[in-house]
């Protein structure tokens, strides 16, 4: 039974320790660096949980930010604002993203598809403040008026490049086997993209989705002159609107200690926005028979 | 006889008699006439000039080593070649006197099933659903029309008493001589006249093997196979007719007893009795 000490060991123990030991060291060292990855998170969540709580109240989910010099109140208004920016971004990147996901997957194997690819990339790296200006450019100018409208597109611009290349991706690792299967039935290809092939790689795409939103949602740059802000109610989506983030950038840097405190509540109720959303979207599109 | 073939081993000859004997001698009408069929991968030459006819209700088998555009050949028919990028095909494929390639591909390959090597059941379906997609996804929405079809096809495929109570359990829940079962199920659901299968018991054991060659035997009282199979034991069991390739031609094709017992060409009696390929 125990067949491996006595010669192995004997003729060449030193090495087998050396290798052996060699092994353990990087077994620590990347288990350490696995802690030390989740090490940000745990500190900014703890943080933002113990200072951030204090500030938390009723009124902060349902009251106006009140003016200076008068203390209370909420930000009603930039949850509010938040939700309809991150609404408007994903209702244009969505449908843009997924569907230029599917060409590159399916049918981008061409000059054209490749430049998109290239392009797409390059997007991806574009600091958010660029997109904000782009969307200044474009929405707010011609408007002459900061609107919901141009925030929601510049961070339609920002969530595009992710959700196409996540779900390019995750096609691509759906096995050709079923797109044969499909077309082999009669299936047109339209639909074996659509309905075959989009819905096996879904898991993967909302995890790409998820994280565009939750990019999105915690983008302050580009809002600053698109969406702007607003210390009141938005009665239409052409006007100045309330965000978080950038309420959480004004008054984090202002001298009064309840402002503080509100922009550290105020990261506290993104954070959780965002764990939320993740969680219930992932909860409304499991997969009825996970992976076996 | 067998001489002048020894000498072209390997560059095999054309033969017109004997690739038109099966239309002559069995006396049924022909179901896929393929006519000088030339099929390329890129500068790949993968078919070449292959011409025969396929019976009505008849099994026809077609064996030969790996390589020889067995696959290419049966993908050809039901234009499953064309998806690969490159491919290119010349000839003619007649199903019941219509080109294949004259014809809509979707709708051409809802006259023509296929199975594949690997049991493939969509992996986000029910049992229901993956015997139901062909359908459901061309818009056939009434209930019970889709109940009376999947009941149906999965009674022909040998399924239904073994996954009756779990239709709505995960098609990949199955063993896999049950997957292919439900694969063959899904392409019958979608009432096709021929079925190709490309080697469909090859992945599984010897008794879900045995479940599926009985099926062919019943299944060929309404449909037209062709299977490709490396296993010439499957071949003489469920094949009335067998076509032997080599090197993208076709070298020989007969009945399959006189393939299996008295074969014509040299190259043939080689291959069956294993002493190449």
């Amino acid at each position: 039974m125990e067949m491996q000490p006595a010669d192995f060991n004997g003729s060449v123990g030193l090495r087998f320790k050396w290798r052996k030991s060699k092994s353990t060291a990087m077994y620590v060292l990347s288990g350490l660096s696995a802690l030390i990855a989740i090490v940000p998170l745990v500190l900014i969540f703890y943080y933002t949980l113990s200072i951030g709580v204090s500030a938390l109240n009723w009124d902060f989910f349902t009251k106006l930010p009140k003016p200076v010099g008068e203390t209370g109140g909420g930000l009603a208004n930039a949850i509010a604002g938040t939700l309809i920016l991150v609404g408007i971004g994903s209702s244009i990147s969505l449908p843009v993203g997924i569907m230029a996901g599917i060409y590159l997957s399916e049918f981008g194997n061409n000059p054209f598809g490749m430049t998109v690819r290239f392009l797409t990339d390059v997007l991806n790296g574009v600091p958010s403040i660029v997109t904000g200006v782009v969307a200044y450019t474009i929405i707010v100018i011609p408007m002459s008026r900061f609107s919901a409208y141009a925030g929601g597109v510049a961070l339609a611009i920002l969530m595009i490049p992710t959700i196409t290349r996540t779900t390019e991706e995750m096609l691509k690792i759906v096995p050709q086997s079923y797109r044969e299967a499909a077309l082999a039935l009669g299936i047109s290809q339209w639909k074996t993209s659509l309905r075959i092939v989009l819905r096996t790689a879904m898991g993967g795409i909302i995890t790409g989705v998820m994280l565009a939103v939750a990019r999105a949602a915690g983008e302050t740059a580009p809002l600053l002159f698109t969406a702007l802000n607003n210390r009141f109610w938005h009665t239409t989506l052409d006007q100045p609107i309330a965000s978080l983030t950038v309420f959480i950038y004004n008054y984090g840097v202002s001298p009064f200690d309840d402002w503080i405190a509100q922009a550290w509540a105020g990261a506290l109720v993104l954070m959780v926005m965002i764990l939320a959303l993740s969680v219930a979207v992932r909860i409304a599109t499991r997969s009825r028979y996970p992976e076996q | 006889m067998i001489v002048t073939q020894e000498q072209t081993i390997g560059v095999p000859q054309k033969n017109e008699s004997l690739i038109a004997r099966p239309s002559e001698d069995f006396p049924k009408s022909n179901k896929l006439v393929v006519e000088n069929l030339h099929a390329f991968f890129g500068s790949v030459h993968a078919l070449n000039g292959i011409s025969l006819r396929i019976p009505l209700n008849s099994v026809v088998a077609i064996i030969g080593p790996s390589g020889c555009g067995k696959s290419t050949f049966l993908r050809s028919i039901n234009r499953m070649h064309e998806i690969i990028p490159g491919s290119r095909i010349t000839g003619k494929i007649l199903l019941d006197g219509t080109d294949v390639y004259s014809m809509d591909a979707v709708f051409l390959r809802r006259r023509i099933g296929m199975v594949f090597q690997k049991p493939n059941p969509f992996p986000t379906m029910s049992i229901y659903d993956n015997v139901a997609a062909g359908l459901k996804m061309n818009g056939l929405r009434n209930r019970k029309k889709l109940d009376e079809i999947v009941e149906r096809s999965l009674h022909k495929a040998a399924l239904w008493d073994e996954v009756k109570d779990s239709l709505s359990k995960s098609g990949v829940s199955l063993s896999g001589g049950q997957q292919q079962r439900l694969c063959i199920a899904r392409a019958l659901a979608v009432n096709p006249e021929v079925l190709l299968m490309d080697e469909p018991a090859s992945a599984l054991d010897p008794s879900s093997t045995a479940k599926i060659e009985e099926l062919m035997y019943e299944l060929k009282e309404s449909y037209t196979i062709v299977i490709v199979t490396h296993n010439m034991q499957q071949a003489a069991r469920v094949s009335d007719l067998t076509a032997f390739f080599y090197l993208g031609q076709l070298i020989e094709y007969d009945e399959t007893k006189k393939i299996f017992t008295m074969p014509k060409e040299k190259q043939t009696e080689d291959y069956i009795t294993g002493r190449f390929g």
